[in-house]
């Protein structure tokens, strides 16, 4: 019979197909996978064991990370420098209180049917803010003032970048307008400042706001180095939002406007009423986008000699007391940074598919 | 319309403050004064210098410089707040005033003070340039030192230094350049070279930051002279005399014996040159625009130039330094204060 | 009532409401308030440096700048000029940018190839990379490979030794460095030679293939070219080219070529970040092109490479190019992190220690920022030429 010569047909389903189908499908496919799954079981293994197995996670002094792992107890005992740098133990509930509101407004952001999440949302871009300028720096309302040299790790740079991406929001949108105005001596000057910030180095602007600021100001007038670190970071930061928000007025619909104009509003009102709201919709992926990369770029401000966490954790790993806790204490920022970035980017690219499904043609 | 009016008369409003006039004519005393504290710029971190410790509270023989004139402006050594400065931001951070004076281990150079508008009140301490050595390399002495990988701080006399001193000696090396000394250390100790240069009141210290501090030793060799010391704005005399007076007041304090801890039995001494530096006698204060008894108050809060020696940098420190040339005129050292009379 | 409406509009709208009278309005405000600002500005900057006597003016760039640096790829000392510090800082800038738009560019291309591999797991170990390469600040990854690898190197006199020849060690790779002996011209000439066979060899077998469908090896007979040509060459002019070998001297190696350590911390964590961007700037590309493209080539019987070569790339490369330059762009302007761990470029040395010996802020950060811009606009346009090339042609 001939039935009994053919082979019965291959599998499809279930853990060996699958293997087959997806690891295994021809002869370099094999030798890659066997490749691939040597290079990770050996290295697996060992990080496995310096981070939890080997590690020290118990004990208050450098002599009691004794076995062969990471000593996370550096990490541990110098949390608080990490965290809050030189700001005062007794005052840190401030700083504190500024954690839970930001995590309050916008850890809901991540929960689709969170109540009310909008309004959090709008509180934490206006509110918060606001909260922050009185509670951070003390000097008012009976709080005893904090100078900004005192300010390190964690908090600032949570500061830098969230004060950075709030305040570059409105020099944005007024330079995309700007940009793609009729009017050519408008539009010359905006492209010409968005250009040149885009072109150069954060590095450089941060030297010129530490460095050359004050001697552009008139004689008397002052800014602290935290508050001119930030002058340069909005500028520079202002350059790359406006050209995200100029991808968002190019995708509304030329109708739009001309329905705009078709009922007579005059420019400002067609713009704040029509095209923006539309517009800055589109763009939120974008904007957090660039927030995220503003967020790993404040770690240079160390260059500047602000200790950001960064900053933080390189002034005390060369601390004699601690001997070889380089790689910890990297990893720890790195830790650190990669759950933000990550986080904050799934988000976004949850809402850019979200979006996505409206608009497309 | 009404939005882009109001935009503009706010656009408006910010330049015209931006470009207020630039009458900044009162003095550095007076702004002081009216500010309550004195702005005192630093470094961000060398021990015996300027160092803060876990809380921010900073400690070193520049901080206590810079204690002493807010003692002597407001009878109060706590009247001083601290931005600390990278080597690279100092000049412009005093020439711009936002400091009221730089006291960060400030080399004395004919360049710095023709061209860079500033003034040397003094010298607070006389460094050298030395070198710090890996043990492993077998080197006494630094004309050994061809050939040798070199770590330095950027932004410093040091980095000068090393060239003329190599060339001088034909000899050649290779630099490398960071940023901080925190850095430095950190490549020294990564053995990326063999050899760390700095003010040799530094290698002590940096050597003690070392894992192995035994696997690194300091050479005989001084290279260069560094005076360090307090400057200031040019420009404004009344406050330059004050910066080098207090700093004059702490070393003939030394000089006459005078200390924090006998200054109130002192007030009642006879010996005319301490009732001078007390302000019991005669008007010096007031000659410089300060309270008569100033010098009281350098040296009740802060004390006289041997103890804030022997406090931050002194033999009984971590960094463990002798007096040297650091010592009086009178114990065969150079610290020499013209009188206060 | 309405004969005054229609009387009132042949005369046109107030001055005041007419949109082009209000525009010209604005733009000379506009000139006015950013020329008041930019007078005001220099005005102050001019006044303050007066008040408080800082030098102005070029001038220092010929003075003699007195200190070493340990990379040069011109020629440099310490008796030389502040002014040729600019174009050491320079050249290193462009070195370190080049090798690493290159590397990154051919790992960022694999990895965006792998990510949309059939095979599973390379598929996923290529996302992992991805996603945690590009979630960690740069700064933090160069002092990782800086700080954190170096001291795990052994010392010159342990140094790694692979044949004799390449060393590594904490100070440095040291590869043998190739000099090249008289009659080496000949080597020289056979390689263009070669390349100008290859070339001619390409033309002529396309013309053939267009005109008798037949298709000729282009790519082996041009590697066998490429290859045999110098070598024949080489031999016939009697070898003429001799190593120096690395060795060790006093402290360190001398002789060779050295890679520092700088340079290789700041080249691996720059490519590395940037392909990782790269990876999924061509896997978006290539997803960009539409299924009915690959299904069309399978159906014209292309083999999967190809297809690959062919039609996907070719249609991809339009929607890589312009966001590839801007992290062509992103590699440049991050290469200033140099200064960090003090790799000579640009702005440690120029913006560093020359700005500091001399004081010259202004100076000196102008003509940084200037040597930006130039780089980032040339940068542009090449990327606008090819990109002009690339793009869709309609007929």
């Amino acid at each position: 019979m001939a039935e009994s010569t053919m082979k019965p047909p291959r599998k499809t389903l279930g853990p060996i197909a699958w293997m087959r189908q997806h690891l295994f499908s021809t002869w370099y496919n094999s030798l890659l996978t066997l490749l691939v799954g040597y290079l990770i079981v050996t290295s697996v293994g060992p990080l496995l064991n310096w981070v939890f197995l080997d590690a020290n996670f118990k004990g208050s002094e450098p002599g009691d990370c004794t076995g062969a792992g990471a000593c996370w107890l550096f990490v541990s005992q110098r949390l608080n420098f990490f965290i809050y740098g030189f700001y005062p133990d007794e005052l840190q509930w401030r700083v504190d209180v500024m954690f839970l509101l930001l995590a309050v407004a916008f850890v809901p952001q991540f929960i689709e049917r969170f109540p009310g999440r909008k309004w959090l949302g709008l509180f934490g871009i206006t509110g918060l803010p606001i909260i922050g300028y009185f509670l951070v720096p003390g000097g008012l309302l009976g709080l005893e003032p904090v100078e900004t040299t005192k300010w390190g790790g964690l908090m600032l740079t949570l500061i830098l970048a969230y004060i950075g991406i709030l305040a570059s929001l409105p020099i944005g949108i007024l330079l995309a307008l700007g940009r793609r105005s009729d009017m050519p001596i408008i539009r010359g000057l905006c492209v010409v400042f968005i250009e040149v910030w885009r072109a150069v180095p954060l590095i450089t602007v941060l030297f010129m706001a530490s460095v050359m600021l004050p001697l552009f100001l008139p004689e008397g007038m002052n800014f602290e180095k935290l508050l001119r670190a930030l002058i340069g970071i909005t500028l520079w930061q202002s350059a790359y939002m406006a050209e995200v928000i100029r991808g968002g007025l190019q995708a509304i619909p030329r109708g739009q406007y001309e329905a705009a104009s078709a009922l007579g509003l005059g420019y400002w009102k067609k713009m704040g009423l029509i095209i923006l709201p539309q517009a800055l919709k589109l763009v939120i992926p974008g904007i957090v986008n660039t927030f995220i990369s503003l967020f790993k770029d404040t770690t240079l401000v160390l260059i500047i000699g602000l200790f950001d966490v960064l900053g933080t954790v390189q002034s005390t790993v060369t601390d004699p007391a601690w001997q070889n806790v380089a790689v910890e204490g990297y990893v720890f920022v790195a830790f650190c940074f990669w759950i933000f970035c990550f986080g904050i980017s799934r988000y976004s690219q949850n809402l850019e598919r979200k979006l996505d499904t409206g608009h497309k043609t | 319309m009404f939005k882009a009016r109001s935009f503009a008369a706010g656009a408006a409003l910010v330049i015209s403050t931006l470009a207020s006039s630039h009458a900044f004519a009162a003095s550095t005393l007076d702004a002081v004064k009216e500010k309550g504290h004195l702005q005192c710029g630093v470094t961000n971190g060398l021990p015996g210098f300027s160092q803060p410790d876990q809380d921010g509270n900073w400690t070193g023989i520049d901080v206590d410089t810079c204690r002493a004139v807010a003692a002597a402006v407001f009878g109060d050594a706590k009247a001083v707040e601290f931005t600390p400065l990278t080597a690279k931001e100092r000049f412009t951070a005093l020439q711009s005033g936002e400091i009221d004076m730089l006291s960060r281990n400030t080399t004395w150079t004919l360049t710095r003070d023709a061209s860079l508008g500033l003034n040397f009140a003094g010298v607070n301490y006389y460094d050298g340039q030395g070198f710090l050595i890996n043990k492993g390399i077998g080197v006494d002495d630094a004309t050994q030192l061809s050939g040798a990988t070199i770590c330095i701080q950027s932004g410093t006399t040091t980095e000068l230094n090393l060239s003329d001193y190599f060339r001088a000696k034909g000899m050649d090396f290779k630099p490398i350049v960071f940023d901080t000394s925190e850095q430095t250390v950190q490549g020294f100790s990564a053995g990326r070279c063999d050899v760390l240069t700095s003010d040799r009141s530094q290698l002590a210290a940096l050597r003690s930051k070392l894992a192995d501090p035994d696997s690194a030793k300091i050479l005989p060799n001084t290279i260069s002279k560094e005076p360090l010391g307090p400057v200031v704005r040019q420009g404004d005399d009344q406050w330059f005399n004050i910066v080098k007076w207090v700093l004059s007041v702490q070393i003939n304090a030394e000089e006459l014996g005078v200390t924090s801890a006998n200054v109130d039995d002192m007030l009642k001494s006879d010996n005319p040159s301490i009732q001078r530096l007390l302000g019991t006698d005669g008007d010096m204060g007031s000659k410089l625009g300060l309270q008569e008894d100033f010098g009281y108050e350098v040296i009740k809060n802060v004390g006289n130039y041997g103890e804030m020696y022997a406090r931050n940098v002194g033999p009984d420190t971590p960094l463990g330094l002798d007096r040297g040339i650091n010592a009086l005129w009178t114990d065969g050292g150079i610290l020499y204060a013209p009188p206060v009379r | 009532m309405k004969k005054q409406t229609i009387e009132s509009s042949p005369a046109g709208p107030r001055p005041w409401y007419d949109p082009r009278v209000r525009s010209i309005f604005f733009q000379i405000v506009a000139i006015a308030l950013v020329a008041w600002g930019g007078w005001t500005l220099v005005d102050n900057t001019l006044s303050n440096m007066e008040s408080r006597g800082i030098s102005t003016g070029f001038g220092f760039l010929d003075e003699s700048a007195g200190f070493a640096i340990i990379m040069h790829l011109v020629p440099y000392d310490a008796t030389m000029s502040y002014g040729r510090t600019f174009w050491v800082g320079l050249t290193n800038t462009l070195l370190v940018s080049a090798m690493g738009i290159v590397a990154a560019t051919i790992l960022g291309f694999i990895i965006g190839v792998a990510r949309l591999s059939n095979n599973w797991l390379v598929a996923k170990i290529s996302l992992v990379y991805i996603e945690v390469i590009r979630n960690i600040p740069l700064l933090l990854q160069i002092f990782f490979w800086y700080f954190a690898v170096l001291s795990n190197l052994p010392s010159p006199r342990q140094s790694v030794d692979v044949g004799g020849a390449v060393f590594l060690n904490n100070r440095g790779l040291y590869l043998p460095e190739p000099l090249t002996q008289d009659g080496f011209g000949l080597v020289w000439a056979a390689i263009i030679i070669a390349i100008a066979a290859v070339a001619g060899l390409k033309i002529w077998a396309r013309k053939r293939q267009l005109a008798t469908g037949e298709i000729f090896p282009t790519f082996k007979v041009g590697v066998a070219i490429l290859v045999l040509l110098p070598v024949v060459a080489y031999a016939s002019a009697g070898q003429p080219l001799e190593w120096d070998i690395p060795a060790l001297k006093g402290f360190n190696f001398g002789g060779g070529i050295t890679l520092i350590p700088e340079l290789a911390a700041l080249w691996i964590a720059l490519s590395l970040y940037t392909a990782s961007f790269i990876a999924e700037i061509v896997r978006s590309g290539i997803l960009s092109v539409s299924k009915g493209q690959t299904e069309a080539a399978k159906a014209l019987g292309l083999p999967n490479g190809l297809s690959l070569r062919l039609v996907v790339i070719p249609q991809a490369m339009r929607v890589i190019i312009p966001p590839l330059t801007s992290q062509y762009l992103n590699l440049v302007k991050n290469s200033s992190l140099a200064t960090a761990i003090g790799y000579p470029d640009l702005v440690a040395v120029f913006m560093g220690t020359t700005l500091n010996q001399t004081g010259q802020a202004v100076e000196v950060v102008a003509i940084t920022m200037a040597v930006y811009l130039t780089i980032s606009l040339l940068i542009s346009l090449f990327m606008n030429i090819y990109n002009r090339a690339v793009a869709i042609k309609e007929r």
